[in-house]
């Protein structure tokens, strides 16, 4: 109750919270709302937005660039979740091992994770996405490898810090084992961190898919926005609204998750919340 | 392929013996609109991407063809209707066995190192050189029984049989004449000239600054006297293609061709009142694109499946929206630009109606979800308009029931999975060199399905079509080649051996004050010595 009180007073995260549901909704409802698919061709080429039924207007090829925008809010969302998910699995349990065994196992980790820090994580998806083949698995894939290394470190220092309180020596003195310590114990404790990370992540994730995509590593079976903007830009004098609206859907969905981390940041950081 | 650019040629010139001087007609004609030459000025141009190297034979790809035909001259070149035209050549004759070629050379005709050209540059250019470096060159050059030279300025080349189409390679892109006393006995591809390439052509090469320009200038001991009247030519290096069309639009470069500017940002160009968009000038290459079908892949082996596929396809559509109007509709495995093109020939127009019965008939039928078949489609991999053409495909196969799933490779990959086989459709374009034997013959004959990449990789066979391209190559007139040639088309249509979708051209732009820009079938691979700023 407390948490929802100090969510609701970040008005910032309330309205990001109702855009991403709104996005949510659409997503959900693409097929209902166009039920054919976005890369069909429903008319001629280049209508402007509001001529010949095309809300957002149609690309070169006649396609509808609201359906599009529809159908591709769900690969986003889908593809921001899922690798957002993976990367949270890869990080989590690395920090964990590393920031509560400690010694050289937490060197071995935080050494490999430091190589991963070093390389830069857009060009590191590329490699991998172009490596093997674009599709749906693969950008996953690269996505995740890419973003794990941040939710490592946090949740180690988590670890760190929490390992070494009373309630930690106390399980351990009742015998728990080592994996109940961590996944009952400590973990609960050091949620807050982890939660805040993920939906910054989700937000970075759909923008990584969109990068991916506009550089025509996207997979060419998914109707995305970065790829509806990639296949816009070369005819942006001629067609504006190819890329414009997808481009404004990426906008308010990135904008709407860093709101509603923020606001998460701040409901789950007590002192943080009674001081506002 | 696309990149390949060699050159192609013609028989007609053969009929006449010599052939009138094309220079000449041009001067008459740029007299007769009352615009005389005038010397002086330099020419730009965009040139995309850039060249390994400007020297033809080592390299053969589509941007050193372009600025090397400038550095170095064949002995002809060809007119839009690929009649051979004079250039180191003054005159030429066939024996009336139609195994001797005789070739009279221009008088007075220097390298840039000074030393003097003749009849032996020419066969160690045509026997050596050449046949060495390019399998194209080869593949016609090695029908040559014996070469000589009789006398400084005369060179005889006699065949092991009639071969019509040779005239048609001797181009600066196929069969440019090299310095014998550069190049004899060393190693071609690492030769230290080829850094700083001599040649006989009206410029000669300044400097190269990787990245930036090439630039050449005018050579004052070339042998058409007044010639060439520009003082420089300029190829500016812009690897972006939107600073390529506003390097054109502000004016910073005079012209461009070949691929430069994108087709869809031809549009944008035709508004301009000092730009002028020309496409002519591809007839020599006549390059041809087609949806290629792996005939191995079921149910592709079925003429009534093709058939479907080809009436599915709107072409126009394809031509207005993707390419913008720039090409032509394909209505033949032949180019039309091609010699023996067939005028009747005619493909099934679009009826995605008639398609669809068609494949009911053939017993294909669609499941709950409307799909009857699927199938892969590897998409080539040159670029965004290639993309949209793969998704369009994908959209119209849908129409007709069959599911295409496309997949992205990069150019290694698709080279090396289409000469494996290992695709179900694709979409490919050949050079046409300007005769069936030179560019169209090795897409549909049963002996040249290769594991290498440009051949009958779609594994197409038919026994009759064998035949007529037999009897074309062999064909010791024009009129027997004709015959033969209208027969593989007619085979070809029928069997719809693949999917012929545009003759493609490339739109040359320029500022209206360059003259003379294209005036052959070689278009912007002619040397341009006679190309003046008004």
């Amino acid at each position: 109750m407390s948490f929802l009180h100090a969510f609701t007073r970040n008005r910032g995260a309330v309205l990001g919270l109702i855009i991403l549901a709104l996005v949510a909704l659409m997503a959900a409802t693409a097929s209902v709302v166009f039920p054919f698919s976005p890369w069909d061709m429903q008319g001629a080429p280049f209508a402007h937005p509001g001529e010949e039924g095309f809300l957002l207007g149609s690309d070169s090829l006649g396609r509808d660039v609201a359906a599009g925008i529809a159908h591709g809010a769900y690969v986003s969302l889908l593809i921001g979740a899922v690798s957002t998910l993976v990367g949270l699995a890869i990080g989590v349990s690395l920090g964990a091992i590393a920031g509560y065994a400690g010694g050289l196992m937490d060197d071995a980790i935080m050494r490999v994770t430091e190589i991963f820090q070093t390389v830069p994580s857009f060009i590191l998806a590329v490699v991998l996405v172009a490596i093997f083949r674009p599709s749906l698995a693969s950008i996953v894939a690269a996505i995740a490898i890419v973003s794990w290394p941040p939710v490592t470190r946090v949740v180690r220092a988590e670890f760190l810090t929490l390992r070494n309180r009373e309630f930690v020596q106390a399980a351990e003195v009742l015998g728990r084992s080592r994996f109940a310590i961590i996944v009952h114990e400590i973990l609960p404790n050091a949620l807050s961190p982890i939660i805040v990370l993920a939906s910054l992540m989700v937000a970075s994730a759909v923008l990584l898919e969109s990068a991916l995509s506009f550089l025509g590593l996207g997979d060419p079976n998914l109707m995305s926005w970065g790829f509806m903007i990639g296949s816009g830009r070369s005819v942006i004098r001629l067609a504006w609204w190819m890329s414009v609206f997808p481009g404004l859907a990426i906008f308010l969905t990135v904008l709407a998750l860093n709101l509603v981390g923020d606001g998460l940041a701040d409901a789950l950081n007590p002192r943080l919340s009674r001081r506002r | 392929m696309p990149i390949s650019g060699d050159h192609a040629l013609s028989r007609r010139a053969l009929l006449a013996g010599t052939a009138a001087s094309g220079v000449l007609m041009t001067l008459a004609e740029a007299r007769a609109q009352g615009i005389t030459p005038k010397s002086g000025g330099t020419l730009t141009s965009l040139l995309t991407p850039e060249p390994a190297i400007l020297v033809p034979g080592v390299n053969n790809q589509a941007p050193t063809l372009i600025a090397s035909s400038k550095i170095f001259q064949g002995l002809l070149d060809y007119s839009m209707a690929l009649e051979p035209r004079p250039v180191l050549a003054k005159s030429w004759s066939l024996s009336d066995d139609k195994l001797s070629y005789t070739f009279k050379l221009q008088e007075g005709v220097t390298f840039h190192d000074g030393k003097p050209f003749t009849a032996d540059d020419v066969i160690f250019s045509i026997m050596k050189f050449h046949f060495d470096l390019a399998p194209r060159a080869r593949s016609v050059f090695q029908k040559i029984k014996q070469a000589t030279a009789p006398d400084p300025l005369t060179v005889v080349f006699t065949l092991d049989s009639p071969f019509e189409p040779f005239l048609l390679m001797f181009h600066a892109t196929a069969a440019a004449i090299m310095p014998k006393h550069l190049y004899e006995g060393t190693d071609f591809r690492n030769n230290p000239n080829n850094q700083k390439p001599i040649g006989t052509g009206p410029f000669q090469f300044v400097e190269w600054q990787r990245g930036g320009f090439i630039r050449l200038k005018k050579y004052d001991g070339y042998w058409k006297k007044g010639q060439p009247y520009l003082d420089e030519i300029v190829y500016r290096i812009v690897p972006d293609s939107q600073s390529r069309a506003l390097a054109m639009e502000t004016g910073q470069v005079l012209m461009s061709g070949a691929s430069d500017i994108e087709p869809f940002d031809v549009p944008r160009f035709q508004q301009k009142p000092n730009l002028e968009i020309e496409t002519k000038g591809w007839e020599c290459f006549a390059p041809l694109m087609w949806i290629e079908l792996n005939h191995r892949v079921k149910p592709l082996g079925d003429v009534k499946v093709r058939k479907a596929i080809s009436m599915a396809i709107d072409r126009d559509f394809i031509l207005r929206r993707l390419w913008f109007g720039v090409g032509k509709v394909a209505t033949s495995p032949i180019a039309s630009t091609t010699l023996f093109y067939d005028p009747a020939s005619k493909l099934a127009a679009h009826d995605v109606r008639a398609a669809n019965i068609l494949l009911d008939e053939a017993g294909y039928k669609a499941d709950s979800s409307g799909v009857r078949f699927k199938l892969r489609h590897l998409t080539l991999p040159y670029g965004e308009i290639w993309a949209r053409l793969a998704e369009y495909l994908r959209a119209t196969f849908k129409q007709i029931g069959i599911e295409l799933t496309l997949e992205s490779t990069d150019t290694g990959g698709w080279a090396s999975r289409v000469s494996a086989w290992d695709y179900d459709t694709t979409i490919n374009f050949l050079y046409q060199f300007g005769d069936p034997t030179l560019g169209v013959e090795r897409t549909y004959v049963s002996t040249n399905i290769q594991k290498v990449v440009f051949t009958n990789t779609g594994g197409y066979t038919n026994p009759e079509v064998d035949k007529a391209f037999a009897a074309g190559r062999n064909g010791a007139t024009a009129a027997e080649r004709k015959t033969a040639f209208a027969t593989a088309q007619s085979l070809l249509i029928a069997d719809m051996a693949q999917i012929w979708i545009q003759e493609m051209s490339f739109p040359t732009i320029h500022d209206k004050k360059a003259r003379n820009l294209i005036q052959f079938g070689s278009g912007i691979h002619a040397c341009y010595d006679d190309v003046f700023l008004a």
